[in-house]
């Protein structure tokens, strides 16, 4: 019995989780040519950064103002598209501020053509969760987290598309 | 010769290991009761700045900051309210631009000036001529503050990090870490918070 109520709370929990995510495919019947952005505050993107499937993850933590991060960016795009076959995903996890949403976030996905996955992280209590992404992340960015279901590296730092590439073939070993 | 080559190989080794340290770990800084190092830096009144200078100070709420960076930004007004409120409770704010402003034009010193002028900055406003105060307090991002005690032994790190928890909207703001800290302080008692994390844009150097 307790395992069912157990079952019936996880559920309806689950349930919450979900509506915070907006329905992309009606959304994109309605109005094809607006960007749809998916926020999270971050007990909403935890599940993205545990994920225990057979895929390298790359989550590059940025924001369109982030002049370095702006930078990396294409290589991140490259590695996404050169290494799909090898079950490598980017994930471009924005910290744009939520009223930069409409007048520079989706412009700037739409202008460079990202086709990496891009989401929001809008979640204002960092000292919370900068820590639990990595006890090692000051806070800066552009900051990048490489996992798989066996090991987690996380980078405070600017990447070239060499040092990327190092990097994931690391985990491709 | 053999001998010789192994040592050459350890000495290098030894080298490789303390540098990939450096460029992950945050250990280089000041941690919870070092002793904060002074320093001469020009301000945007055209005079140099030292610690030392600040005869009637308990302390300093030192802030690395910058014109550019949108966290820092977001902070401006609550730098300002932070000094009313405790300059005159002898815990002046000394702000620091720590970026190389030929990567960060919108950083140079007459930027800085421009900036300081228009939001009627109350506390000095250096630039860290050369970047060599911030590595040596550990300081990775705008903005990063340090909160100092006078002692006898030199001005002692008390807290390091963010000035509170919501960048977004000061009226929204939970704890203010700084505050917090600065009133212990002040009360002669334990500072309950001493680190904390905060999203920043990376030191430009």
């Amino acid at each position: 019995m307790k395992y069912v109520v157990l079952i019936v709370l996880f559920s309806v929990l689950s349930c919450k989780n979900e509506q915070k995510v907006p329905l992309v495919a009606d959304a994109e019947l309605k109005s094809p040519k607006l960007t749809e952005l998916e926020i999270f505050d971050y007990a909403g993107l935890e599940p993205l950064l545990n994920k225990k499937d057979k895929k390298i993850h790359v989550i590059n933590f940025w924001a369109t103002w982030c002049a370095p991060c702006v930078k990396e960016l294409p290589f991140f795009e490259k590695l996404n598209k050169t290494y799909a076959d090898r079950d490598v995903e980017v994930l471009l996890v924005s910290l744009d501020f939520p009223k930069q949403y409409d007048s520079k976030l989706k412009p700037f996905i739409e202008d460079k053509k990202l086709k990496s996955k891009v989401v929001a992280l809008n979640d204002t209590d960092a000292n919370y969760w900068i820590p639990k992404i990595s006890e090692d992340w000051t806070g800066a960015i552009p900051a990048t987290l490489i996992y798989n279901k066996d090991k987690r590296q996380f980078y405070e730092q600017p990447f070239n598309y060499e040092e990327l590439e190092t990097q994931i073939k690391q985990f491709l070993k | 010769m053999i001998m010789q080559t192994l040592k050459t190989l350890f000495a290098f080794v030894a080298i490789l290991s303390l540098s990939s340290f450096s460029t992950i770990k945050e250990g280089n800084g000041y941690q919870i009761g070092d002793i904060a190092t002074d320093f001469k830096l020009p301000n945007v009144d055209g005079k140099m700045i030292s610690l030392a200078d600040y005869k009637d100070a308990k302390g300093f709420i030192v802030i690395f900051t910058c014109n550019t960076c949108p966290y820092a930004k977001a902070y401006e007004d609550r730098i300002i309210e932070l000094d009313k409120k405790y300059a005159a409770k002898h815990y002046p704010v000394i702000a620091i631009m720590p970026n190389n402003p030929k990567v960060k034009p919108g950083d140079n010193m007459e930027a800085m000036k421009a900036r300081a002028k228009q939001k009627a900055f109350p506390f000095p406003y250096l630039m860290d001529d050369g970047q060599k105060i911030y590595p040596q307090y550990g300081a990775t991002k705008t903005p990063h503050v340090y909160v100092l005690q006078k002692t006898k032994n030199g001005n002692e790190v008390k807290y390091i990090g963010a000035i509170d928890d919501n960048h977004q909207d000061a009226k929204a703001v939970k704890t203010k870490y700084v505050e917090d800290a600065v009133d212990a302080l002040l009360a002669g008692k334990e500072i309950k918070v001493t680190q904390t994390k905060a999203l920043g844009c990376s030191i430009k150097a």
